[in-house]
């Protein structure tokens, strides 16, 4: 028989016991629908993590660090790429020959110093310290700060700041929301270093709050504190919230990284490479952050910039542990919510079943008027086919509907907690299919039994029976 | 596989059983429903097979039909031997080669008298737009054109059996098997049947169709038959030629 002449059959026959085949319809439509609730959850919460892990910079930012951090005798912090040979070469400087180097690779968008230093915030009578940290341009449209109240910095030279919820509540009376200190200027205390002339030439420092010139050529330098206004154009959320999610090179307050650099503050290195005999002329970068235009790419950059004998650190491996504890994680919640299915399956079965014996002589006048077994097999299997079908697409409206309503219980609970409510429920268009092709194959897997036992049926015994 | 009949087993005979048996095993008992049974039917012949309940008429008209299969012997229908045929090849007997009519008429009630005859269209996969025409001429020619819509159990029983003769000629087999067809009518209605039967039989114009009818009313099947075979405790007891 034809596919179409079966499809109508079976719907006929469905039509007929119309109330048992939709109990039967109904029981596969809630196997799918806890399955999709389950599943659209998980879902849910794997974006609401890997939007969290994107915005903080984590899946295409590599940070690349010279090799001889350490001094003998002390740990690296930062993960190393383990080349013991390369080790006992002279390690690389990381300057501008460097940093171009590296922003020639295929697939890096930018590379940027790293400037992030330890300075005194303050508004009156409140003072904070805080990690200050240069922002690139870039990050106004790679969705870090989509969740931040105010505006990006007008301009890579604007004396503004942006800055974390906590921070503006320390600064701010008590009881003033963070968004309050937008438009109002924060001092900023830092130790700035200011080049030294040679001895024969020495000269009085100049104002501290003046940017000093580089000092490439200095002898060295010495370290005054200085101090600089800044006015606050953005707030992001307070890490108590459920947007604040930490970032990569997560700080308390953000400066446009060209005004951060012009700064002059003390880095860390900048002590250990004082007390060197060899240093070299031009900039030498502590760090620098490679953005790099997809996470796919990452892991070829972390390798080619190893290979050019620096070390090389990303999250991705983080990010990848991440993935396979969601993976296993959707993994129990579709068992759990298929249990719902396995046992609808056994309605259809039954129903199917019951079917036989009502339509045992139906069964025989088909034969007798030439149906094949496998015509009356495929019957059977249309009819659960059909079941599955329609079960399969009223499960997904009804999975669709219960995760609405956890969403909104969610919202309403988290709201009422004075929390920033996430979407934890997401229903992506491959769980629609799936969890309709896969109640349409829990189905026919259930008709196997009554189909072959319908087509085996003795077409003779069938018309005889009453 | 389908074994074709040889021209020597053939020769012009719609049907031919060749030492035909079908047993049955009922506990220790072994019940001879039909018993090495030898028979031959002409092309174009309407044979009756006439007997008492259990001689086994309706057995042979089975394994005729292809519902059944002999436990020995062969039968051969239009030239092919029934006993070597798959299921699949033995199901496309049942659709092509023959139509069935039965005593109880075996229409489908939750269809309507059109839906009933489409059957055997829908299962031989005739094209959608040949089936309304097929449809209604096999109505039409068992007189009931204008009940098409109807259900079987809004019809007598005498329009059953004609929509189920009208179900076994649509898809214009050349031989058709009838079981009892009158035995649920009365003797009016069922000379109407009969009356149709014969008209299948040999038509006012067109080619006629084989007929082998089962029934127990020896003045019936004297009526209506060329030729009657009696059957007794699964073999041929008797053999009238009458035309």
């Amino acid at each position: 028989m034809k596919v179409a002449d079966l499809a109508e059959l079976a719907a006929r026959n469905l039509r007929e016991a119309v109330l048992r085949n939709s109990l039967t319809t109904l029981g596969i439509a809630v196997g799918v629908a806890s399955l999709v609730a389950l599943l659209s959850l998980g879902v849910g919460l794997q974006q609401l993590v890997d939007r969290s892990v994107a915005r903080a910079g984590l899946f295409d930012t590599v940070s690349v660090r010279p090799r001889q951090s350490a001094p003998l005798g002390q740990g690296v912090g930062l993960r190393r790429t383990p080349r013991d040979a390369a080790d006992l070469q002279p390690p690389r400087v990381l300057d501008d020959a460097a940093r171009n180097e590296i922003a020639a690779l295929p697939n890096v968008v930018e590379v940027n110093p790293e400037v992030r230093f330890t300075a005194e915030a303050r508004r009156e009578p409140n003072s904070q310290l805080v990690t200050v940290s240069g922002m690139a341009q870039s990050s106004q449209s790679s969705g870090t700060l989509d969740d931040m109240t105010g505006n990006f910095f007008s301009g890579p030279d604007a004396e503004e700041a942006i800055v974390q919820g906590d921070l503006a509540k320390r600064l701010l009376a008590n009881g003033k929301a963070p968004a309050s200190l937008l438009g109002q200027e924060i001092t900023l205390r830092f130790a700035q270093r200011q080049a030294l002339p040679p001895r024969s030439e020495q000269a009085q420092p100049e104002a501290p709050n003046q940017a000093a010139s580089p000092d490439e050529d200095a002898m060295g330098f010495s370290i005054v504190p200085s101090e600089k206004k800044f006015r606050v154009v953005g707030v992001l959320p307070a890490s108590d919230s459920v947007g604040g999610q930490a970032r990569f090179n997560n700080a308390g307050l953000y400066l446009p990284l060209a005004v951060a650099e012009k700064l002059q503050v003390v880095q860390r290195d900048d002590l250990r490479d004082v007390a060197r005999s060899t240093m070299s002329v031009g900039t030498r970068y502590a760090a620098l952050n490679v953005l790099v235009n997809s996470p796919a790419a990452v892991a070829q950059i972390e390798s080619r910039v190893s290979d050019m004998g620096f070390a090389a650190f990303s999250l991705i491996d983080v990010t990848r542990n991440l993935r396979t504890f969601f993976a296993i994680f959707d993994l129990f919640l579709g068992i759990f919510g298929s249990l719902a299915l396995a046992v609808a399956s056994l309605g259809i079965i039954n129903t199917l079943v019951m079917a036989i014996l009502e339509r045992r002589r139906e069964i025989g006048v088909l034969k007798a008027l030439g149906a094949a077994n496998r015509d009356v097999r495929q019957l059977f299997f249309a009819e659960a086919g059909v079941m599955g079908l329609v079960g399969g697409v009223f499960g997904v409206l009804l999975g669709w509907a219960i995760g609405r309503a956890i969403q909104f219980g969610t919202v309403l609970y988290l709201k009422r907690q004075g929390l920033n409510p996430p979407n934890i429920w997401s229903v992506p268009w491959w769980l629609v299919l799936g969890a309709i092709g896969f109640a349409v194959l829990v189905s026919l897997a259930s008709g196997i039994y009554p189909a072959s036992r319908a087509a085996r049926l003795d077409p003779v015994e069938a018309l005889r029976y009453e | 596989m389908n074994v074709p009949e040889t021209p020597a087993s053939s020769n012009g005979f719609a049907v031919r059983a060749d030492h035909v048996s079908r047993h049955y095993k009922m506990g220790d008992a072994l019940i001879r429903a039909v018993d090495q049974i030898s028979l031959e039917v002409r092309a174009g012949e309407f044979l009756a097979l006439l007997g008492a309940s259990g001689s086994g008429k309706s057995t042979l008209l089975n394994l005729i039909a292809g519902l059944d299969r002999p436990s020995s012997g062969a039968i051969f229908a239009q030239g092919r031997n029934l006993a070597a045929m798959s299921s699949e090849e033995l199901a496309a007997h049942r659709n092509q080669t023959i139509g069935i009519v039965f005593q109880s008429f075996q229409l489908l009630p939750r269809m309507t008298l059109e839906e009933n005859v489409e059957l055997p269209l829908r299962i031989a996969e005739t094209p959608r737009s040949e089936r309304p025409g097929r449809v209604r001429e096999a109505l039409e020619r068992v007189r009931l054109g204008a009940r098409v819509k109807h259900r079987p159990t809004e019809l007598s029983g005498g329009e059953q059996q004609r929509a189920a003769i009208a179900r076994a000629l649509v898809n214009r087999p050349m031989i058709l098997l009838a079981d009892e067809p009158t035995g649920n009518l009365d003797s009016k209605t069922g000379e109407e049947i009969m009356n149709l039967i014969a008209e299948i039989h040999r038509p006012p114009s067109g080619p006629g169709r084989t007929i082998i009818m089962v029934t127990h009313e020896h003045a019936l099947a004297e009526r209506y038959a060329d030729r009657i075979v009696t059957l007794s405790d699964g073999a041929i007891s008797r053999e009238e030629n009458l035309r």
